[in-house]
C-alpha cells in the first residue's frame, strides 16, 4: 500500500516488453550474460557504481553519478519508463547501461559504463540497450548524447548516428545524436555480438549479481596515478 | 671507437598519459638517470615523430633539457617516424664512441592518445609517399593488409598463425608492468565464435583488431657512457652492433613487396659489427605494430628461413621457454607502439632481460639480445645487438 501523496508523486508507467537475455564470448573467451535488471537490483547496483564516483579519469566520476541518481530515481518510481540492463561475467557485473522509453516511437538512452576494461564491454552494452530500443520495444529512432570521448567515439562515430542538434536531450540539452532504425539495421552485423537463448546453466550464474572485487579504474582517483 | 654500453634505464607504463608530453619524458628520463646514479649528462637524444603534429609541440629536445635542468648539455631532436627511437640511439651511440660526449641522455616519447584513432592513422601515415601513396587514401594499416594477403599466399601463413602472435605477445605482456594492455584474447574468442566479427572486426583484411597494436602514450629513457668514463650505479650491458639500413619510399616499387630487405641489410650490419650472428641471439625485441610483422622480422634477422617464421611459432620457438623467445615485453602489439618511444623502450626491455631484471617475462641467462625498430612500412630500420659481457 503507498500512501495518496507518493501516488501522486509517482509517474504513470508504461508496461515495458522484457529484454530477452542473450551471451557473447569476450576476446578474452569468458562469457557475458547481457540480461535486463530488475527494480529490487538496484539498491546492489548502486553499490557496484559507488566506488567510480571518485575517478576523474575518462569521466567516470560523471557517468559513475548520474548513472547513481538515474538507478535510484527508478528505484524510488521518480522516472516514468526506465529501464536498466547489466553484463555480468560468472555473475559479477561487468558494465551497466540504462535509458527510458519516452513514448512508443521514442527512446532516451541515458548511460553507459563499463566496469570491466578493455573488452568492449561498454560497446556491447550500448549495442544491447540500442536493441532494446528498436527490435524490442520498437523505438524509430533513440536519443542519445555523449559525455566522454571514449562515448563519443563508440556511440556517435561507430554508429554513424545523425546529429540532431535542436532537440534537447534530457541529460541537459548537450548536442543531440540519433540513432534511428535504418542505421541500427546498417549497423548490426558489424557492431552487434550476442545468441539466444542463453544456457540455462550460464544464465543462473547471473541470476545473482556479484560485485566486481577490483576496479582498475580506481588506480586513476584524484592523487593517484596519472 | 670507444666501447658504449647501457647503464641506465627509465620507462613508464604505455596507455594514457594525462600530463604534457615533455613532462611524461622528463619523468623516464629521471627515472634513467636514478637508474645509472648520473645527476648531469653532456647530452640529450630525443625520439619523437609527431609532437608538432599531435601535441603542436617543437623543440622538444630543448624544453626536455629546459625540464630537468640539463643545461648547457647538448640536445637534439630525432625524427625518423617509427624509428625515431632506434636512431636516436644510434646517434648517441655515435657520440659517446667518437669520444664527442661521455654520458648521454636518449628519450624516447609520443603523446598520441591526444587525438582520435582516425587522427593517429592520418598521422603515421604521413609517412607515406605523398603523391604515390598518401593522396589515394593509404594507410599504414592497409599496407600492412596487402603485405600480409602476399604474404599468406606465398609462404601458407594463416589467420591462425597471426592470431598466435598476438596471443603469444599479450600473453608475455601480462608480466610486464609496463605494457598498455593487460589481458590476454584467446584464438576461439578472436577467430571461432559466433562473436569473433564482433569482438575482432576486419581493419584491413585479412588483418584484424587483435593483428595491430594499440594506439598508446608512452616515453622510455637510456643513459649511454663508456667503461672509460668510470663506474655507475648499475653494470653496464653492451652495444655491440647497430646496422641501419633503408629502402624505397613506396613498397610497390620493391623487387618483392614481401622482402624486407633494410631489415636484413641492417641485421647483417650489426651482427657484422658485433661479431656475432643470429644464433648467438638469445632473446629479441621485433618491431610488430601488425602480427605479420613478427613473422616476416624474424626471418629477414636470421633466426628462420625465409617463409618459416610462422612454424617456429607453431612450435613455440618464439614463446619464452623457447628457443629464441621474440618480444617478451609483449612487442608493440600488447606493450603498446608510441612511436618514437618505440626503439628506445625495446632496449629498455633488452637491458633488463641481460641484466636478469625482467621478472616473470625473464629469459633464462639471456646474454645477447637484438632489437629491431622499423620506420616507414620497412623503409628505414635500425638494428641493435646488445650484450651482457664485453
Amino acid at each position: 500500500m503507498i500512501d495518496k501523496l507518493e501516488a501522486q508523486l509517482r509517474p504513470p508507467a508504461t508496461e515495458l516488453p522484457p529484454y530477452p537475455p542473450k551471451f557473447l564470448m569476450l576476446a578474452s573467451g569468458e562469457k557475458m550474460v547481457i540480461r535486463q535488471a530488475k527494480r529490487e537490483e538496484v539498491p546492489f547496483l548502486l553499490e557496484v557504481i559507488r566506488p567510480l564516483i571518485s575517478v576523474e579519469r575518462d569521466f567516470y566520476d560523471l557517468v559513475a553519478a548520474r548513472m547513481y541518481a538515474e538507478l535510484l530515481g527508478w528505484y524510488r518510481y521518480r522516472v516514468k519508463d526506465e529501464y536498466c540492463i547489466v553484463g555480468a561475467i560468472d555473475g559479477v557485473v561487468a558494465g551497466i547501461v540504462n535509458g527510458r522509453s519516452m513514448n512508443p516511437d521514442q527512446g532516451m538512452s541515458y548511460h553507459t559504463i563499463a566496469i570491466k576494461r578493455g573488452l568492449r564491454v561498454g560497446g556491447h552494452l550500448f549495442a544491447a540497450k540500442m536493441e532494446y530500443h528498436i527490435e524490442i520495444i520498437g523505438h524509430k529512432e533513440v536519443f542519445i548524447v555523449a559525455e566522454s570521448p571514449i562515448g563519443f567515439r563508440r556511440w556517435i562515430l561507430e554508429f554513424t548516428l545523425e546529429p540532431r542538434p535542436e532537440v534537447w536531450h534530457e541529460l541537459g540539452g548537450v548536442p543531440t545524436y540519433v540513432l534511428t532504425e535504418k542505421l541500427w539495421y546498417q549497423h548490426k552485423a558489424r557492431l552487434v555480438a550476442g545468441r539466444r537463448p542463453v544456457p540455462e546453466d550460464l544464465l543462473k550464474t547471473s541470476k545473482n549479481l556479484k560485485l566486481p572485487s577490483e576496479y582498475s579504474q580506481l588506480q586513476y582517483q584524484k592523487g593517484g596515478k596519472t | 671507437m670507444r666501447k658504449v654500453a647501457v647503464y641506465g634505464c627509465g620507462m613508464n607504463q604505455f596507455g594514457m598519459y594525462e600530463g604534457g608530453l615533455v613532462q611524461m619524458m622528463a619523468e623516464v628520463s629521471l627515472a634513467a638517470m636514478d637508474d645509472a646514479g648520473v645527476d648531469k649528462v653532456d647530452a640529450v637524444f630525443v625520439g619523437n615523430m609527431g609532437g608538432g603534429i599531435l601535441n603542436h609541440q617543437t623543440g622538444i629536445a630543448s624544453a626536455l633539457v629546459d625540464c630537468l635542468s640539463l643545461y648547457p648539455a647538448a640536445a637534439m631532436l630525432i625524427e625518423n617516424g617509427p624509428a625515431s627511437g632506434g636512431a636516436a640511439v644510434s646517434a648517441a651511440f655515435m657520440a659517446v664512441a667518437s669520444g664527442l660526449y661521455d654520458t648521454v641522455l636518449v628519450t624516447g616519447g609520443e603523446k598520441m592518445r591526444t587525438v582520435s584513432p582516425w587522427e593517429v592513422t592520418d598521422f603515421v601515415a604521413t609517412l607515406t609517399h605523398p603523391e604515390a601513396e598518401y593522396i589515394y587514401g593509404i594507410t599504414l594499416p592497409a599496407l600492412a593488409g596487402m603485405f600480409t594477403r602476399l604474404y599468406m599466399e606465398k609462404y601458407g601463413v594463416t589467420a591462425e598463425h597471426l592470431a598466435k602472435v598476438a596471443i603469444k605477445n599479450h600473453l608475455h605482456a601480462l608480466h610486464n608492468p609496463y605494457a598498455h594492455v593487460q589481458l590476454a584474447p584467446v584464438m576461439e574468442a578472436i577467430l571461432g565464435s559466433e562473436d569473433a566479427l564482433v569482438v575482432n572486426p576486419y581493419v584491413a583484411d585479412p588483418l584484424r583488431f587483435y593483428d595491430l597494436c594499440p594506439v598508446s602514450d608512452g616515453a622510455a629513457a637510456l643513459i649511454l657512457s663508456s667503461p672509460e668514463v668510470g663506474n655507475f650505479k648499475k653494470p653496464p650491458v653492451f652495444i655491440k652492433g647497430i646496422g641501419h639500413a633503408t629502402d624505397t619510399h613506396t613498397v610497390h616499387e620493391r623487387k618483392d613487396p614481401t622482402d624486407l630487405t633494410a631489415v636484413r641489410l641492417a641485421a647483417e650490419k650489426a651482427y657484422k659489427m658485433a661479431d656475432l650472428g643470429p644464433k648467438d641471439v638469445m632473446v629479441a625485441e621485433l618491431h610488430d605494430p601488425f602480427t605479420i610483422l613478427e613473422i616476416a622480422e624474424s626471418e629477414e634477422v636470421g633466426f628462420f628461413p625465409k617463409g618459416e617464421g610462422h612454424l617456429a611459432l607453431e612450435r613455440g620457438d618464439t614463446s619464452l621457454g623457447g628457443s629464441i623467445p621474440i618480444n617478451p615485453s609483449g612487442g608493440l602489439k600488447a606493450k603498446g607502439h608510441p612511436v618514437g618511444a618505440t626503439g628506445v623502450a625495446q632496449i629498455c626491455e633488452l637491458v633488463w632481460q641481460l641484466r636478469g631484471e625482467a621478472g616473470k617475462r625473464q629469459v633464462k641467462d639471456a646474454k645477447v639480445g637484438l632489437a629491431v625498430n622499423l620506420g616507414g612500412f620497412g623503409n628505414n630500420v635500425v638494428v641493435t645487438i646488445l650484450a651482457r659481457e664485453e
